[in-house]
């Protein structure tokens, strides 16, 4: 009896040891992670500041701080003392903004379709369907898409003169095919983050309550009023943070540009903007931007890494890296923001 | 009629009108994704399979046999070898690295998250992570050339008396798999924590411990969840392009030491389009015969990731 009794606390002992082990594990896991998290984010702000370089490379002139405010001012140049990102970071705000432009009414009007009108049969099926399919296609496959239909479209139309569209302020060229422009850009990005915006918005619109549909067709709306002034406000911040999460995958994308041939290196800002006040000066050049070539900021670090042969380029990467990092992390910090403050607020 | 009995019928049939005109237009919104899913059909086909007008397709001049068993990618020289046999292998090795690290890491951060992780704990991890699987791949790329390889792989080889090329099939495979983590981990710890409490429950309640209990219990309930989260984070892995472009390189070739620089399916596509072929010519067109087998590999995988979701959702709902 006792030493059954002895044998089963030994065993106890033992699963219990086993089951310390294996929560030890898992948090090793996910320490790995952080680690690993850390370690990029400190490794390239040291090798940005030239302190820590563990490729061994680079002259001695490598060790200095390369995030200058010139070096947010500034082109792209030859010499990595020079080098800016000016450049990119239009090119990117442009992206972003176009992208936007196309993505966000597409995609919540496809999530308002699939969510509050479609009845659940096969052609509904079949479109959602897609819609998770096209979450899984290869970024650089949507750049072969964009490279084809809109930079090139087929090659059915061969060097075209650029068509005008008057709009008073100035002329909105448009080329067709699109070429290597902002349109191209934001058109093949629009197609690769609209499965993102709906999954996001179709989310959101469920988190809403039936109820409240309920209760403003009791009262007699009709079921647009419904969705527009009830339901949509109410889901707002889910589909806000979406849409940013989404944006942010736009800052962050580098394929599908490089595929539909996206300048990597280039020396002036989208529509040939030198200041920002030309925007409102010169009408023109705003409308320039969308038929405009165009960089953008994972675009320059591409460039600065694998292209250029001089190792302090690397240096002037990592700054990039740091500027663009920034960017994401207050569009991350946002989305947070929007979901925690209005999620306390909105509680169902 | 309807007006004698209604005085508001114009105004009603106004509203019903533009009732159903918006709904022609959502339901376009929606339609849309049919159209992308069928535009990438068909332009990756014209360009490969079967010419548009006058222009000749990709097979029309490379045949698949040559096309699958060639072990040369070099098309660039004289007549051109369009064997995909290098770019295939390349692309394993990186999937298969980072399968290596990815998979078991991310599976293990969510077990703790969803078997033991307090809330405090799991809301302070899971930012940390998302900010993980916010930073772009071009990133990644960079922090493989410059930390992972010199840190990491180049004592590794010389422990092993391998000369490690700057670009290398072994760094790209540990970043992408740092990459899939946060991915394996958020869909893992969702069918995870989607197992009833109930089971959880019976498991304490028969003296099981935490270990029984995530192992021998949640896990298997959760396994077709977990297989399909993990054949998603490997089609992520596989179209991966700027981390593997950037670290394992752009040199086709046909290798079996991961210390080599190779190159992905991918990371062809994006220097071969960066590159200076013109269009139409067939070296143009093999960026569209690699893009069709990318994309036929990475569907299938998502459909069949899919099927097992929707099947293992019928069990619990």
């Amino acid at each position: 009896m006792n030493t059954a009794n002895q044998a089963y606390q030994k065993q106890l002992r033992r699963r219990h040891a086993a089951s310390s082990l294996f929560s030890a594990i898992c948090l090793l896991a996910i320490w790995f992670a952080l680690f690993m998290l850390a370690l990029l984010l400190v490794g390239i702000s040291l090798k940005m500041t030239g302190i820590w370089d563990p490729t061994g490379s680079g002259s001695g002139a490598g060790s200095r701080n390369w995030l200058t405010y010139t070096f947010l001012t500034e082109h792209m140049s030859r010499k990595p003392e020079q080098s800016g990102m000016i450049a990119g970071i239009w090119g990117s705000l442009w992206l972003m903004f176009m992208t936007g432009l196309f993505s966000i009414p597409l995609g919540i009007g496809a999530a308002v379709y699939l969510e509050e009108y479609a009845k659940n049969n096969a052609f509904t099926r079949f479109i959602r369907l897609n819609i998770s399919n096209l979450a899984g296609v290869p970024s650089i496959v949507f750049g072969i898409l964009g490279l084809t239909v809109f930079a090139r479209m087929f090659g059915m139309f061969p060097d075209l003169p650029p068509r005008g569209i008057p709009l008073g302020i100035g002329v909105l060229k448009i080329s067709i095919p699109f070429g290597k422009s902002l349109l191209t850009g934001s058109l093949t990005l629009t197609l690769m983050i609209l499965p993102i915006i709906i999954i996001a918005s179709q989310e959101a619109l469920r988190s809403v309550p039936q109820s409240l549909r309920h209760a403003a067709l009791a009262l007699g709306a009709t079921k647009w009023q419904t969705i527009w002034l009830q339901v949509l406000p109410a889901s707002l911040p889910g589909i806000m943070t979406g849409i940013i999460l989404a944006l942010s995958r736009v800052i962050g994308e580098t394929a599908p540009l490089i595929v539909i041939g996206a300048a990597t290196y280039i020396r002036y800002n989208p529509g040939q903007m030198e200041r920002v006040s030309d925007y409102l000066l010169k009408p023109q050049t705003l409308l320039d931007v969308p038929s405009s070539q165009f960089t953008a900021m994972p675009l320059q670090i591409f460039e600065w890494v694998s292209h250029q042969p001089n190792p302090d380029f690397k240096n002037v990467a990592a700054a990039a890296i740091v500027v663009l990092l920034l960017v994401l992390l207050i569009m991350n910090g946002l989305a947070v923001y929007i979901r925690h403050h209005f999620s306390k607020r909105l509680d169902w | 009629m309807n007006k004698a009995r209604h005085p508001l019928s114009a105004k009603a049939n106004f509203r019903r009108l533009f009732e159903t005109a918006l709904y022609c237009v959502l339901w376009l919104c929606a339609v849309v994704c049919i159209f992308v899913t069928a535009a990438i059909i068909f332009v990756l086909l014209t360009e490969s399979v079967f010419g548009l007008g006058e222009n000749i397709a990709f097979f029309q001049k490379v045949s698949l046999k040559n096309f699958l068993l060639d072990t040369e990618w070099a098309p660039q020289y004289g007549e051109g070898k369009f064997g995909i046999l290098p770019l295939f292998v390349g692309t394993l090795w990186v999937t298969g690295i980072a399968a290596l690290i990815g998979l078991p890491v991310g599976l293990a951060s969510a077990i703790y998250l969803s078997e033991y992780a307090s809330p405090t704990a799991r809301s302070l991890i899971k930012p940390l992570l998302e900010i993980l699987a916010g930073i772009p791949t071009v990133v990644y790329g960079y922090f493989a050339l410059i930390f992972v390889t010199p840190l990491l792989i180049k004592p590794f080889g010389a422990l092993l008396g391998i000369q490690a090329n700057t670009f290398n099939a072994l760094s790209g495979g540990i970043v992408v798999g740092i990459m899939i983590i946060p991915m394996v981990t958020s869909l893992s710890e969702d069918v995870l924590r989607a197992v009833p409490r109930g089971l959880r429950e019976a498991g304490y309640a028969l003296g099981a411990t935490r270990l029984d209990v995530s192992v021998k219990i949640v896990l298997p309930a959760a396994l077709s969840g977990i297989l399909a989260s993990f054949l998603l984070a490997v089609s992520r892995a596989l179209g991966e392009t700027m981390a593997v472009t950037i670290a394992v390189g752009i040199q086709p070739r046909l290798s079996w030491n991961p210390f080599e620089t190779m190159c992905t399916m991918t990371a062809n596509i994006a220097s071969m389009s960066s590159g200076d072929s013109s269009t139409g010519s067939i070296e143009y067109r093999s960026i569209y015969a690699v893009a069709l087998s990318l994309f036929v590999i990475t569907f299938a995988l998502n459909i069949f990731s899919q099927f097992i979701l929707n099947r293992y959702r019928e069990v619990y709902n």
